[in-house]
């Protein structure tokens, strides 16, 4: 089997689970959008501080609520050690890793998509007119953010302590990631729009090279 | 590969589905009489179906502590063997390099059919395993369980497939029900079906009868020997003396990570069996 048509059957049953269970998507939607009205309190929505200092505090938000989501992603695999029963499979490791990426991105995204409205409203910033650069600034993020975060879900899930191992793995190799979406977003949002082209080749550039890295150790990551 | 991957799906789905039916118990809801006759006979599958594993010098240590102290041993395809021994003795370990789900610290495993040596990737499609939890997802139904491992192992019409995997563990019609609404039982059931589903030539089981009612051991002691006809080979760990016991062709005990007695491939495995079982319960009323 392909790794392509093994991942996409990872995918499918996990995104089953979720939608069955909807566990996740309830629980991290509901958190980012008390983070982004708790940190708007701080703020005078009208000031152009607040439109600054929003894209921040929103991909901030995003990284909590990642290590939040993305702490189950290996977690419920050991309920009923059902990771040995994908190993046992004669698929790529990979797959397995790719077929969780894949699902906590669209997860991610989704949470991303369902509360941008409510940051543009609490923040008083214009998102229709810039969707698109927007969408491709968050699509990028969230990419680095699934594909760390599930790598280090894997790692974390073998540990004693890994509630608190994940947070303490993921924030600083994701800092890269919160800043350059940052600054993109804020480029995004200033009046004009500029999308900038160096931070969206940096996210790339860090998605391509963590999702080539987690590729090349994959089976050791999911080895006890 | 002596013979392609298709040609064996193809050979051991039929004899498995027709082997597992003809099992008859009251498990078994609707049991498929004279199913085993033609392509799926067994003994037309038994010199190609089992594989042969040797272990060789295999250690595994957890952090400090050493679970396998430089195991040897050599089992032959079509081998039914059970490992006795104490909780912590080694026999979970053993089973899982055997599955590769976990490498030796030292030492080697490797595969072979009764023609060749088969490579470890190559393995992987022809094992199945029962393992202590059920490996199954409680949020599926028993039906895309099934259909879902189907997929993962490449195996054609995977929902055909999981209707007919659950014709003889009983559970045909709970398919459409959650797992997690299933007794223990039931999911030791609906995990042996998963772990046949591929029609594995090397089957693992650890424990397998963990949670099964008297019932369920009687079909699952006949579900082996049948396996066991046929040529399919059988490595499984297990307490004391159970159902599972009468297709046991050979009893090895471990301790403390290493093999102390072994009936051997041809010799009686009932002196083994019963040293374990009397030790257990001695061991028991100590307690």
């Amino acid at each position: 089997m392909t790794l392509a048509r093994a991942a996409g059957v990872i995918l499918a049953k996990e995104l089953r689970t979720e939608f069955r269970s909807r566990e996740l998507l309830g629980t991290t939607a509901v958190f980012v959008l008390i983070v982004i009205v708790l940190f708007s309190f701080t703020f005078n929505p009208t000031s152009s501080e607040s439109r600054r200092f929003g894209p921040g505090l929103l991909w901030l938000a995003f990284l909590f609520a990642g290590s939040l989501m993305l702490q189950s992603s290996f977690l419920r695999e050991q309920t009923n050690d059902t990771l040995a029963a994908l190993r046992l499979a004669p698929i790529d490791p990979f797959s397995i890793l790719a077929g969780k990426m894949a699902a906590n991105f669209l997860f991610l995204l989704l949470v991303e998509v369902i509360l941008l409205p409510v940051f543009a409203v609490l923040y008083n910033v214009a998102i229709l007119p810039v969707l698109g650069p927007l969408l491709l600034v968050l699509s990028l993020g969230t990419i680095g953010l699934a594909a760390t975060g599930t790598v280090f879900s894997a790692v974390a899930a073998q540990a004693r302590l890994r509630e608190l191992l994940l947070p303490l793995l993921l924030l600083p190799v994701l800092a890269p990631v919160l800043i350059a979406s940052t600054e993109a977003t804020i480029g995004v949002l200033r009046d004009p729009s500029e999308l900038s082209p160096v931070w969206l080749v940096f996210l790339a550039c860090f998605d391509v090279v963590f999702l080539t890295a987690s590729w090349m150790v994959g089976e050791y990551l999911l080895e006890e | 590969m002596p013979w392609s991957a298709d040609a064996r799906s193809n050979c051991c789905a039929i004899w498995s589905r027709a082997e597992l039916s003809r099992v008859s118990t009251p498990l078994a809801s609707s049991p498929n009489g004279g199913a085993g006759d033609g392509p799926g006979n067994p003994s037309a599958a038994n010199s190609k179906i089992g594989l042969g594993i040797q272990f060789s010098e295999v250690e595994k240590r957890y952090g400090m502590r050493l679970a396998l102290r430089g195991v040897s041993l050599s089992i032959a395809a079509g081998e039914c063997v059970a490992l006795v021994g104490h909780n912590g003795s080694g026999k979970t370990t053993l089973l899982k390099i055997a599955a590769q789900l976990t490498h030796p610290s030292r030492g080697k495993i490797s595969f072979h059919d009764r023609e060749s040596p088969i490579s470890l990737e190559d393995v992987k499609s022809r094992v199945g395993m029962v393992g202590h939890h059920t490996l199954l997802y409680e949020e599926l139904t028993a039906d895309e369980n099934l259909i879902f491992f189907a997929k993962l192992f490449g195996l054609e019409n995977p929902a055909e497939r999981a209707r007919e995997a659950l014709q003889p563990v009983g559970l045909a019609g709970r398919a459409s029900d959650l797992v997690r609404t299933f007794s223990r039982g039931m999911r030791q059931r609906l995990s042996i079906a998963r772990a046949l589903l591929a029609s594995p030539g090397l089957l693992l089981l650890d424990e397998a009868g963990t949670g099964l009612d008297p019932e369920g051991q009687h079909w699952l002691g006949a579900a082996i020997q049948r396996l066991r006809e046929s040529g399919c080979t059988i490595l499984m760990s297990t307490h004391g003396r159970n159902e599972t016991q009468g297709a046991v062709t050979r009893a090895i005990r471990l301790e403390g990570g290493k093999i102390t007695h072994d009936s051997g491939a041809g010799g009686d495995p009932n002196e083994v069996l019963v040293m374990a079982a009397v030790r257990d319960s001695g061991e028991g009323e100590e307690r």
